[in-house]
């Protein structure tokens, strides 16, 4: 039970986040897709296609055109997506199918470190996915810099953010399709509703209370603020924020991870 | 419910430090008990088996072991270290062949061995040096390059062999390591650790093939429904239980039956099938053949499989 009980995380939790690392140098070509293309995709569809309805979008009273508005928007939702994505599908399948923890708990790593990195890996991938977003998306002119810098050391937070998150819900989650649910019920409606494509000030006064409670609002805030430089003291709020969520959610991840992988 | 185990932990210090495995315990998943108090120790460089049908409780005990499932009562040694606490240092101490694969299909062969050095800190260099042992071991080193995925059965169950190798462990716990291979692969595999055990590895091995048993291991113990039935050398266990021979008759007739019965014999009866223990008496199947049988009637040297089937019963356990 004393395994139960303490935590035991040593820096062999790199050895996990090296183990994912070596396999996407395979298949980093095909990694690399995704990001470079989807943000083009988007910009392409609403930037230009929507933004000629819209016209302009007022900022902090300011007027910003609506792909400038949009554009941070769609890196804060990749970072959610690369981690969320990494620690509840890919993890399962490493944990479930392809029993990879099982050959890791035979070797001196303890569960927290596979968990550790595994995270830490899904909060990578985050990284890397925005890292060359914001070099497609800077080539349109619409990131400020040095402000926009910030934003990978934010994809890292965000990533972990989510990351546990996820692998909390791989931790409950009994078949591999269930993820359908937390992704219907806690992705989908963070991704429509966090300021993502339209202010969420527009939204009615109880709805907006309800967005503040979602991670993603905070993270969109924060790189909206970054990308546009505008940088004020209340985003330390939304830094706060996520600090504290990664602070809730990591060790529930753990204990919910250890509860499923003990037998 | 309590369990309470008799622990003498001060006098048994000494004993259990020259042993690599020390075991007295029990496991609980909920009320039911999947390992009912066990007891059995295993002596540097010996090979040592837990038999049992399915459901037994083998993997659970060997889980144990290696730290995988924490036990629910009583100690558990190996090394002389105890594993709740020394679990790091006992688990760079040894290697595990899971029953399930494990090998990691995101990974070539070689990968395969380089990454899992990784998980024991070996350095790259010796990483390498020891993969390209290995592979020559269980030559794959041709193939060093595939995709796990493309490796027959035969050639996976060699991999999975030679991954917990890799950190040089002082012993190897293999759960039912040859499950589902071929002959060839099997007598195969066995070589491969026969040659292990000459070279001084202590060897903690589950199975239900009798004949694997018989051939690797020095002593073993028979499990049923999380019990341990008889612990003992193969050899010994066969004499003691079941005798030297086995009088086998097809379709007995009725006076045959009186006949055993008369003489106090131990059979077992499966109605088309008398199987008789001969316990040490040569002359019987003559004096049986020529004065009971008409049809098929055979004599056998008895196996470890008499001594299991025996004691465990015949009925399916699941």
């Amino acid at each position: 039970m004393s395994i139960l009980l303490s935590v035991s995380i040593s820096k062999r939790f790199w050895r996990v986040w090296q183990r994912n690392f070596t396999v996407y140098q395979k298949i980093w070509k095909i990694s690399f897709i995704p990001p470079l293309f989807e943000p083009l995709f988007y910009l392409l569809a609403f930037g230009i296609g929507l933004g000629a309805l819209v016209g302009k979008i007022s900022y902090h009273g300011a007027p910003v055109s609506y792909i400038a508005f949009l554009a941070p928007a769609l890196i804060a939702v990749n970072i959610m997506n690369n981690a969320f994505f990494e620690n509840t599908y890919a993890s399962f399948v490493r944990m479930y199918h392809q029993k990879t923890f099982d050959a890791m708990l035979a070797t001196p790593l303890s569960i927290d470190e596979i968990i550790t990195g595994e995270i830490i890996w899904g909060a990578t991938k985050s990284v890397i996915a925005t890292a060359i977003m914001l070099t497609v998306i800077s080539l349109f002119g619409l990131i400020h810099y040095p402000s926009g810098l910030l934003i990978l050391p934010l994809a890292f937070l965000g990533g972990i953010a989510f990351g546990a998150i996820g692998m909390y819900f791989t931790g409950i989650t009994p078949t591999i399709d269930m993820f359908n649910l937390p992704i219907f019920l806690f992705v989908t409606p963070m991704f429509l509703f966090s300021g993502t494509f339209f202010p969420a000030e527009n939204l009615p006064a109880w709805a907006q209370a309800m967005a503040l409670i979602f991670p993603l609002t905070h993270l969109v805030t924060l790189v909206r603020a970054l990308s546009l430089g505008s940088i004020t003291a209340h985003l330390l709020w939304s830094v706060m924020y996520l600090v504290i969520f990664c602070l809730v959610f990591f060790p529930i991840a753990l204990i919910k991870m250890r509860r499923r992988l003990i037998k | 419910m309590i369990l309470i185990f008799i622990n003498p932990r001060i006098l048994l210090s000494d004993y259990y430090q020259d042993t690599d495995i020390y075991c007295r315990m029990k496991k609980k998943f909920g009320d039911l008990a999947a390992v009912d108090g066990i007891n059995f120790h295993v002596n540097a460089g010996e090979c040592f088996g837990i038999l049992g049908p399915n459901g037994a409780g083998k993997t659970t005990t060997v889980r144990m072991v290696y730290g995988f499932s924490p036990k629910t009562a009583g100690t558990l040694k190996v090394f002389g270290l105890d594993i709740e606490k020394d679990w790091r240092s006992i688990k760079s101490r040894i290697g595990v062949c899971q029953q399930e694969n494990s090998l990691d299909p995101d990974l070539s062969v070689e990968q395969n061995l380089l990454v899992f050095a990784r998980y024991f800190n070996i350095p790259p260099g010796r990483a390498r040096e020891k993969a390209q042992q290995l592979l020559q071991f269980i030559s794959l080193d041709n193939r060093r390059g595939a995709k796990v995925t493309a490796l027959s059965g035969g050639m996976t169950r060699r991999m999975i062999l030679a991954r917990p190798l890799i950190n040089d462990p002082e012993l190897l716990i293999l759960d039912e390591p040859t499950t589902g291979l071929d002959p060839q692969a099997r007598h195969q595999l066995w070589q491969r650790l026969e040659e292990l055990k000459t070279g001084g590895l202590t060897v903690l091995l589950t199975t239900h093939y009798m004949d694997e048993a018989s051939r690797l291991c020095d002593r073993l113990v028979i499990m049923h429904q999380g019990k341990i039935l008889v612990e003992g050398k193969p050899a010994d266990l066969i004499r003691e239980h079941v005798g030297h021979n086995v009088i086998e008759v097809d379709d007995p007739a009725e006076n045959l039956r009186a006949f055993v019965n008369s003489q106090n014999l131990e059979c077992e009866d499966l109605g088309h099938r008398l199987i008789i223990y001969g316990q040490g008496r040569d002359d019987l199947f003559h004096e049986i053949g020529d004065r009971f049988c008409t049809g098929g009637c055979i004599l056998r040297m008895a196996t470890l499989e008499d001594v299991f089937l025996k004691l465990t019963g015949r009925e399916l356990k699941e």
